[in-house]
């Protein structure tokens, strides 16, 4: 089972929710923590396991062979994403323009164009009990989180089977890297808080799950700051509010140190029984 | 004229209120560019007229002309995107997958595949209640290239503050470190860094700190609700040091940031105490600062 906690706006408690949830939920279950915002990771500050495994992650990239070009400017004008340039004699390669599509690479006619490894990120895995949890951060000054993302995915797929309820804990928008880190999910948690601006970047992301065919449910979370305009904007769009977490300043308190938070309040723990049931009898029946 | 970006690593940490209150606070000398296009809220604040409103294209995607097709599968063979399903019995095009390299279309024998432009959104220029003008942009549902739409949205800017002889640009940046970010960056005079007294918040400002560094641009920071962890707020204050970033201030807890939203309001139109007059001095300081640059 794989479940994504995602969000339009950022800041919301998409890692508050992702790690307490999979740390609760490991607690009787096998449970692999993903963390997907590759961009900006954090689920690692509150998940204190053993590392058990780490690799470098590549994304495929041209490399010039001087002697063997011809410089027939064909590399120039298939790249798209203005990747390859030809500069005089010289042709020049953006590492982080190019998408690796092979298209200059495999189009050459003098094979002056091999692909080569680059090193975007690296992946971790941890065991904490019963949790595992797998990390991924992108190298400053990459741009693209979308080869990574994947990447990840695919690895966690290839390691841990259907047994396991997997949790990705996503990137904050609306573009590539979250329909990315969503698009293989079962289900969908969207995490708002009732403010307008959390109401706005909610619909956004609605838009998106139904664009892609999702099943979502929403958590409000920092439920009794702002007014009512998210509950009733999801009782009019017949989207199930699953569970509200308070607002509450110990909680912004335990969750600045990098703590867990539902084994010291209570409510909290209530919560997360409310999405526990909520998985077990929407999305857990559904699969079987 | 001068192009101040307000970013933070981590999302929710209040740059988007700050940033309003900094454009209300200067009035008609700063026009004002929304480029967090994933999920754009200044609007919420400004009461924009959305006055010219303008659609956004860029990049690919491919189309396959089913009556051209002779199914030799060339095109799924070479993508490396998995972006071509063959699915009862035809080769279709996964839109959410493909890239818009155009490799396929370079390839097939019978060119049975165009590549059309792909719709990223709409960007606006607006007139707003501060007297000035704002430049904002809405992403398409599920669209790729929002690096793209945020270079237009700052050029538009910069264009009006140079044809209009404004003295600030102002800009809100969205959270991450990936390309919408490196596209707000690029050609800033000065960075304002809002972060958070938690693990996440001082973590991201690092990394997203080593980025701004690369570009070689003078940055400064506020540690917004800076009483939640004092020894936080201390290591990050340490940090600034090290890094000789100016700390411009620091914001106490407060659920006026809330309020100040649901009531449409920026903060220093919600809040008259001591909120208020911390970031009016904060601006001021701002100002100074990159007068010296």
């Amino acid at each position: 089972m794989k479940i994504a906690i995602a969000s339009g706006k950022g800041g919301t408690g998409k890692t508050t929710v992702s790690v307490n949830l999979a740390s609760y939920l490991s607690e009787n279950n096998n449970v692999v923590l993903v963390d997907l915002d590759v961009e900006e990771p954090n689920s690692a500050l509150f998940i204190k396991g053993n590392l058990i495994h780490e690799e470098d992650k590549f994304k495929m990239i041209p490399d010039w062979k001087q002697p063997e070009c011809t410089l027939c400017g064909i590399c120039q004008k298939v790249c798209n994403f203005h990747a390859v340039i030809q500069l005089g004699t010289m042709i020049l390669v953006f590492p982080e323009l190019c998408h690796s599509c092979y298209a200059c690479s495999e189009l050459c006619p003098t094979n002056a164009l091999p692909m080569i490894t680059k090193k975007m990120g690296e992946l971790k895995e941890y065991k904490s009990n019963n949790l595992a949890f797998v990390n991924s951060h992108l190298l400053i000054g990459e741009e693209q989180a979308v080869p990574l993302i994947h990447q990840t995915i695919k690895y966690v797929d290839l390691k841990f089977n259907d047994t396991f309820i997997k949790i990705y804990d996503s990137p904050p928008g609306t573009s590539c890297p979250v329909i990315e880190a969503s698009k293989d999910a079962d289900f969908v948690f969207l995490v708002t808080e009732p403010t307008p601006f959390g109401l706005h970047d909610l619909k956004l992301a609605v838009d998106t799950m139904k664009e892609l065919n999702k099943a979502f449910g929403v958590i409000i979370n920092r439920n009794g700051i702002g007014n009512d305009d998210v509950e009733n904007y999801c009782k009019k769009e017949k989207i199930p509010v699953i569970a509200k977490i308070p607002n509450n300043r110990k909680i912004a308190e335990l969750y600045s140190g990098g703590n867990l938070i539902y084994n010291e309040i209570s409510e909290v723990k209530e919560e997360l029984i409310k999405i526990e049931n909520f998985i077990k009898l929407n999305i857990f029946s559904n699969l079987t | 004229m001068k192009e101040i970006v307000v970013i933070s690593g981590k999302g929710g940490t209040g740059k988007t209120s700050l940033t309003a209150s900094f454009a209300v606070l200067e009035k008609e000398k700063v026009v004002v560019a929304d480029c967090d296009v994933d999920a754009a809220d200044m609007h919420l604040l400004m009461n924009p007229d959305f006055k010219k409103s303008q659609e956004f294209f860029s990049g690919e995607l491919a189309v396959i002309k089913q009556e051209d097709c002779i199914q030799c599968g060339k095109c799924a063979d070479i993508c490396r995107f998995d972006a071509i399903p063959f699915i009862n019995n035809t080769f279709v095009v996964d839109e959410i997958s493909c890239e818009g390299c155009g490799y396929c279309a370079r390839i097939c024998p019978t060119d049975a595949i165009i590549n059309i432009q792909q719709k990223v959104g709409h960007w606006y220029i607006s007139d707003i209640k501060t007297g000035s003008k704002m430049v904002h942009a809405k992403l398409a549902i599920g669209a790729d290239n929002s690096g793209k739409l945020v270079a237009q949205v700052k050029n538009e800017a910069k264009k009006i503050a140079e044809e209009g002889n404004y003295e600030y640009i102002l800009v809100d940046g969205s959270p991450g470190v990936g390309c919408p970010v490196v596209s707000s960056l690029s050609g800033a005079n000065y960075v304002v860094l809002v972060t958070e007294p938690t693990v996440s918040g001082l973590h991201d400002l690092k990394r997203v700190y080593e980025l701004v560094h690369k570009f070689n641009i003078k940055a400064g920071c506020i540690i917004n609700k800076f009483d939640l962890n004092l020894s936080v707020t201390d290591e990050i204050k340490q940090f600034l040091t090290e890094e000789k970033i100016n700390h411009l201030a620091d914001i106490p807890y407060s659920n006026n940031f809330t309020q100040a939203i649901t009531k449409s309001k920026t903060i220093v139109e919600f809040d008259t105490g001591k909120l208020k007059e911390i970031i009016e001095n904060t601006w001021t300081e701002i100002k100074n600062i990159i007068h010296l640059i």
